[in-house]
């Protein structure tokens, strides 16, 4: 453990991690039948590979990754693949997504599991083992990990490997326990990411409200040159941007990537399914989730992905009475979803369902005082109120100016402004407006640049005819004279 | 299956409130206010009792007006912040019409024919004020001579009652000039800062009776930038920038310019730095922008004291600031993460 750098701006926030963090991970039920999105990842969805009347088996791929930002997705259990259909997933559009679902037969039956030694693997292949096993960060922010693993042209030589196990929402405990119960899976993972990227330093943080994982994880550590790195419980800790200034004091660049400063970041779920996909050929085809909030009995579960939410309540002891919102994520960054009957994807770390006390009563939005507790809080350093006013008032254009783009929606702004403004909902619609536009505008640059290109092409064609017309036939003189009384008519 | 009701994150936030931030002003004035009471009398309470009626009436009227809500609006408290503001900067025995007409152009014209709370580029309080000053002169300057200067009785509270509601009674000796208008009068006199400060209404550092509450509002202010009602660095820079001219002057010739101590302890300095630049709506609203906010306020007080035609000049440089506000902003936005530093 060593000196830490501080972030700018920041929450202490009440900690709810007793509720969910005392039990064991549990395994989740078989359910009956299985909703699986294709969309479990950033990038493009996965293509389906099976049609509906297939047979699959348990960890059988079920949909293709679809170009190089993709990964791939897999049966979760044995049984028979009903439909590929759009069925309804946990966004907060509420909207549906092409999902395969499974009537599962019971046998949870295992495809032939191929473990991989990745030391003598080439490392192109061995990412492509990882992206063929569907792994993706497991954070919330799912991003195909092969890609991240990557070094590419982005800098001579990877610096630090940092392995994220902060957690700074309030309510989530999947990481805390997954590093309690599983630390040397990490640890082997963590070992064959370092082996990818050849960092010279891998670090792992982890917020000091969790004194039992930094235990585990250390121990795990052991031997390994690793080294875990206690971080105060301030949230967003556990962002990316802010755990590279913790451990390193070093800023990723605005609008830029880890890996400009040499840098890359994995979540500790991401480095466990990194060795269960390679030391035992078993692809990601369940999480960890906090079921936590206004349930009977909290707890995390091993829940097999497709799961309904309703089945993990229902394994909780079911809801207790008053819940007011079904968040998926924790109460800072997650989203409140319409209903539980949507299924468990690569990104639901967290299941909170919230009685009225647990949540911040609805106050009524009064206008800006421009205060500044919000530029206080911002972690990104930004000026929450102005980006305010620019959104309100629709100049987009001095939004962007204002880095907008810096934002990383974590909420803090909204959390102490005392005239109870949603800020964050403003910035995601000032960046859905700016990007529809940027995208309009392109689209208009490329009609311009097509009717251009046809335009030319027809000129060119005409002027091809004509020439070819003058080789067969050199004019005449009566068309010359046709053509001189036309000009005088 | 259950179905939810669907809000935007965050699903928490923290028990903070704008009502809760002006009704931390009010708490931060009451060591000033006590202090103003114990040496001019009960004419500072009437003052303030009847510009918290005059404001709550008028923010009333122009919410109704506006068609706005009336609970939420008059719980936010910044009406009654307003007219703290002003009473407090008023003779103790205005006349009761003087107060309503200074508490009316405030919330009327400054805050409500400007959009309201949060939309009104200068401050409500001190617009009121200079309203005051530019159009009521004599009733302005006529302030009591505090507790302990000559031997006037205290006023009882009856008596006060009468000359606010009233009229003023033709006694001597019972108002006089501020301090700040006696050093200005008697400079021009041709008289030597030393000379002035041996005048009775002169105390330790001074003003007599002003020094404390300053004094007061100081203790206050400290508390309210302390728990956060107040940024910090508008004080510091007002108070600061202050300082510094007033030094470079008193070093230049003692004699002429009064003392830097003497400066910031005078008039509405403490108060204005911790009250009345503080007031977010109409300041610079970016971490350095509000040290040089407050600085600005800080010189201009000075300038105007020294140089110009009125003894204290905290409500001007305030309304000059304020126009400045947006533009300080715009070139002083912060780093951004991930910005090179430098």
């Amino acid at each position: 453990m060593s000196a830490l750098f501080p972030f700018h701006g920041g929450l202490k926030t009440v900690r709810h991690k007793t509720e969910s963090n005392t039990l064991p991970i549990e395994p989740g039920p078989l359910p009956r039948r299985l909703i699986v999105p294709l969309r479990q990842h950033m990038g493009n969805a996965a293509k389906p590979c099976v049609q509906a009347g297939d047979r699959v088996l348990k960890g059988q791929m079920i949909g293709q990754a679809d170009g190089y930002i993709s990964a791939a997705v897999h049966a979760p259990s044995s049984g028979v693949a009903a439909a590929v259909d759009l069925q309804p997933i946990p966004h907060p559009s509420g909207l549906a997504d092409l999902c395969v679902t499974i009537e599962t037969d019971g046998e949870d039956r295992w495809i032939e599991r191929e473990p991989l030694d990745y030391r003598q693997m080439h490392p192109s292949d061995l990412r492509n083992a990882l992206r063929n096993a569907g792994v993706v960060g497991l954070g919330g922010a799912v991003f195909p990990s092969a890609v991240k693993l990557n070094r590419g042209g982005h800098c001579e030589r990877v610096d630090t490997l940092i392995l994220n196990g902060a957690e700074c929402e309030p309510w989530i405990t999947c990481d805390d326990r997954i590093m309690r119960e599983r630390a040397a899976d990490i640890v082997a993972g963590l070992a064959i990411m370092a082996h990818l990227l050849e960092p010279r330093e891998v670090l792992i943080g982890i917020e000091e409200d969790k004194p039992e994982a930094i235990a585990a994880m250390t121990a795990a550590c052991a031997g390994t040159g690793y080294e875990v790195r206690v971080v105060p419980t301030r949230y967003p800790s556990g962002s990316v941007k802010q755990l590279i200034v913790l451990l390193t004091g070093r800023e990723i660049p605005d609008q830029g990537l880890p890996l400009d400063i040499g840098v890359q970041c994995f979540n500790v779920a991401t480095a466990y399914t990194v060795q269960r996909a390679i030391a035992h050929g078993e692809p990601v085809i369940s999480r960890v989730v906090t079921v936590t909030g206004h349930v009977q009995r909290p707890r995390n579960i091993d829940a097999l992905l497709g799961t309904r939410f309703a089945d993990l309540v229902a394994q909780c002891s079911g809801y207790r009475d008053g819940v007011e919102r079904l968040i998926m994520g924790g109460p800072m960054m997650g989203f409140a979803l319409h209903g539980d009957d949507v299924p468990v994807t690569k990104a639901t770390n967290c299941i909170l369902a919230a009685s009225a006390g647990q949540l911040t009563p609805e106050q009524p939005v009064m206008p800006c005082i421009r205060c500044g507790a919000c530029v206080d809080a911002c972690p990104a350093l930004l000026l929450p109120q102005q980006l305010y006013w620019f959104a309100r008032a629709k100049e987009f254009d001095k939004a962007r100016d204002h880095h907008l783009f810096g934002c990383i929606e974590c909420g803090c702004c909204s959390y102490v402004c005392p005239s109870h403004i949603p800020l964050v909902q403003y910035y995601r619609y000032a960046k859905n407006e700016i990007w529809a536009r940027d995208k309009e505008k392109e689209k208009a640059e490329l009609a311009r640049q097509r009717h251009q290109a046809r335009q030319e092409r027809l000129e060119r064609e005409k002027q091809e005819r004509e020439a070819k017309l003058r080789q067969k036939a050199p004019p005449r003189a009566a068309e010359t004279v046709v053509e001189a009384a036309d000009r005088e008519g | 299956m259950m179905r939810f009701r669907t809000v935007t994150s965050p699903h928490v936030l923290l028990d903070a409130s704008v009502g809760q931030v002006m009704r931390r002003v009010l708490y931060a004035m009451l060591p000033g206010v006590a202090a103003l009471v114990w040496f001019f009398g009960w004419g500072v309470l009437v003052n303030l009792v009847i510009a918290t009626a005059v404001a709550l009436a008028a923010e009333t009227a122009m919410l109704a007006a506006r068609g706005k809500p009336l609970a939420p609006h008059l719980g936010d408290f910044s009406a009654v912040v307003t007219a703290w503001l002003l009473a407090v900067a008023l003779p103790p025995l205005a006349p009761w019409w003087l107060t309503a007409i200074g508490v009316l152009s405030a919330i009327v014209v400054a805050k409500h024919l400007y959009g309201g709370l949060g939309y009104n580029p200068f401050n409500p309080a001190m617009i009121g004020y200079v309203v005051l000053l530019i159009s009521f002169p004599r009733e302005m300057s006529t302030w009591l001579i505090p507790h302990g200067v000559g031997q006037t009785q205290a006023m009882t509270l009856v008596e006060t009652l009468r000359a606010i509601f009233v009229g003023l009674p033709e006694v001597d000796g019972l108002t006089g000039a501020t301090p700040l208008d006696v050093l200005r009068t008697q400079m021009g006199l041709g008289l030597s800062v030393a000379e002035i400060r041996n005048s009775p209404v002169f105390g330790l550092v001074s003003g007599h009776g002003w020094e404390w509450a300053a004094l007061g509002f100081l203790l206050g202010g400290l508390w309210l930038v302390y728990s956060r009602a107040a940024d910090w660095r508008i004080p510091a820079g007002m108070l600061g920038g202050l300082a510094i001219i007033s030094t470079v002057f008193y070093l230049i010739n003692p004699q002429q310019y009064a003392p830097p101590w003497f400066h910031l302890w005078s008039g509405a300095a403490i108060f204005g730095a911790f009250f009345i630049a503080t007031d977010p709506v109409t300041a610079s609203a970016t971490p350095r922008g509000r040290l040089i906010y407050g600085a600005g306020i800080g010189i201009l007080v000075y300038i105007i004291r020294a140089f110009g035609g009125y003894p204290d000049g905290v409500a001007f440089s305030v309304l000059l600031m304020n126009i400045a506000a947006p533009t300080i902003d715009l070139y002083t936005q912060p780093r951004v993460f991930g910005a090179r530093r430098g």
